[in-house]
């Protein structure tokens, strides 16, 4: 047997996991529930100006591509774990739509 | 007024089924009988044909493990009383081969365990002329939990991932593997990672936890896992950023 | 000596037979909402991005009833995942502050105390 590449994976995932656990809920809470009911506006420019910030950037980049890549991670252990898994497909449509959603976060960052 | 139990269990036998089969018995009620007592009353008295391993009847041993109502269990564990209301289905446990009736074949899980090196590894070889290895209590806690593995096998039963992966190195083979990886005396986290944190080692578990519910001595063989994914991971990266930081 | 080992074979719905395996695969399933929800910020970053029209377009969406109600079950789910992912964590990463153990319970109780302090910070920052 030999050693697994899986930590390149794996820490990301578990990264990803605690972000989506302390900021995931909060965030529903405000675009689902709060802003919905006029509570928390998020006017244009309040948001626009937070994703100017280099700061800001960052924090939208963790908080989305972690969760993003702990999601797509556990999806493909799942697919396994229910008789889907093993092959390059589930690899492909897993990491690939992590990757396209991260691909999209860096040019909407970049472009805002 | 006397009081009857049924048992429903799975038979096999090679030289006369081709399928396991159940077979059903109706046993005296005992409220201080457990499962075993049980089987050992039908070997005795109704069907000497029915073959299963046991030994101590006290939890230490890990021969009794079987599926009780399709959860692992040890059968000197599992008390008739929490059952009587309704039939006992017992099988053998599963994931395993059926070698006989109870009797499961272990051979995968002597090798797995093997394949962990579950011993002291020290770079030298000390001379008892050198002394003994001094340990601190504090030292000893450790590590302490994951020595109480009896090696039921209740664990790779309740693993689902067990189940879908036979190449799949275990939770009591990798929980083994941790008690020595945290040992102070032990030096063989390197020997041992080929195996441990190979595909089939730590990196088929997904913390489903089952193995540790049902591990009657709370190794928590899962715990174990979790901690290994995590300082295997640090050792790959370390590896690879820090170049000559392998021990 | 005639030995002939039988093998059973694992069925598709083995998470099925369990309610430990059910809760297990729920848990799992947690994620894909989760993922989903970012799929959602990623759209708003998108739009945000082509500008204020677009994000007014989006902020719409979001209300409207489909809207919220994808969402407050995304809410149901990522809060499933917070709670369990915190009751999972003293297993993975047992502390020792002095020699002596940290009881899981303080170590979870940190969490949840990371939780609000973080949910109230994003809170303050969005303006409520």
């Amino acid at each position: 047997m030999v050693r697994s590449n899986k930590p390149i994976l794996w820490l990301p995932f578990a990264a990803g996991g605690l972000v989506a656990a302390l900021i995931i809920p909060v965030l529903i809470l405000i675009t689902g529930i709060l802003m919905p009911v006029g509570i928390v506006p998020l006017p244009y420019e309040k948001v626009a100006a937070f994703a100017h910030n280099p700061l800001g950037k960052l924090i939208l980049f963790g908080v989305v591509a972690f969760p993003a890549w702990h999601a797509a991670h556990r999806l493909r252990m799942t697919a396994h774990d229910l008789g889907l898994g093993g092959g390059v497909a589930i690899k492909v449509i897993c990491y690939g739509s992590a990757w396209v959603l991260i691909a999209a976060t860096v040019a909407a960052l970049i472009m805002v | 007024m006397s009081e009857d139990v049924t048992l429903e269990i799975l038979r096999y036998r090679p030289e006369l089924d081709s399928q396991p089969h159940f077979q059903t018995y109706t046993i005296p009620y005992h409220d201080d009988w457990v499962v075993l007592d049980g089987l050992n009353y039908i070997k005795d008295h109704v069907d000497g044909t029915l073959s299963y391993r046991w030994s101590c009847h006290m939890a230490i041993c890990g021969s009794c493990g079987m599926m009780i109502n399709g959860e692992a269990k040890l059968a000197c564990h599992a008390f008739l009383r929490d059952y009587r209301h309704g039939v006992i289905r017992i099988e053998p446990l599963d994931h395993f081969p059926i070698e006989r009736d109870l009797v499961i074949v272990m051979d995968s899980f002597m090798e797995k365990l093997s394949s962990v090196k579950p011993y002291v590894i020290t770079q030298e070889n000390k001379a008892p002329s050198d002394g003994e290895n001094l340990q601190t209590p504090l030292q000893l806690m450790a590590f302490k939990q994951y020595t109480l593995c009896i090696n039921c096998l209740l664990c790779y039963a309740a693993c689902p991932q067990c189940g879908l992966n036979e190449k799949f190195v275990g939770p009591a083979a990798l929980a083994l593997a941790h008690r020595y990886n945290l040992d102070s005396r032990d030096e063989g986290n390197e020997q041992r990672a080929d195996v441990v944190a190979s595909n089939e080692g730590i990196w088929e578990c997904t913390f489903v936890g089952a193995c540790s519910e049902v591990c009657p001595k709370h190794v928590d063989p899962a715990a174990a896992i979790q901690q290994t994914k995590i300082s295997a991971s640090l050792d790959w990266f370390k590896a690879r950023l820090l170049p000559g930081a392998r021990r | 000596m005639s030995r002939r080992p039988y093998v059973r074979k694992v069925n598709r719905s083995w998470w099925l037979g369990q309610r430990r395996y059910v809760a297990y695969m729920i848990r799992e399933l947690t994620s894909v909402f989760v993922g989903l929800y970012c799929g959602l910020l990623v759209l708003g970053l998108v739009r945000l991005a082509q500008g204020h029209a677009a994000w007014d377009g989006f902020l719409a969406a979001l209300s409207s009833p489909v809207g919220v109600l994808f969402q407050v079950v995304c809410l149901a789910f990522a809060a499933y995942h917070s709670v369990t992912w915190f009751a999972l964590t003293p297993k993975a990463m047992p502390l020792e502050v002095r020699g002596e153990p940290v009881p899981p319970g303080a170590i979870i109780g940190m969490h949840y105390g990371a939780w609000a302090v973080v949910s109230l910070i994003v809170l303050i920052a969005a303006g409520i």
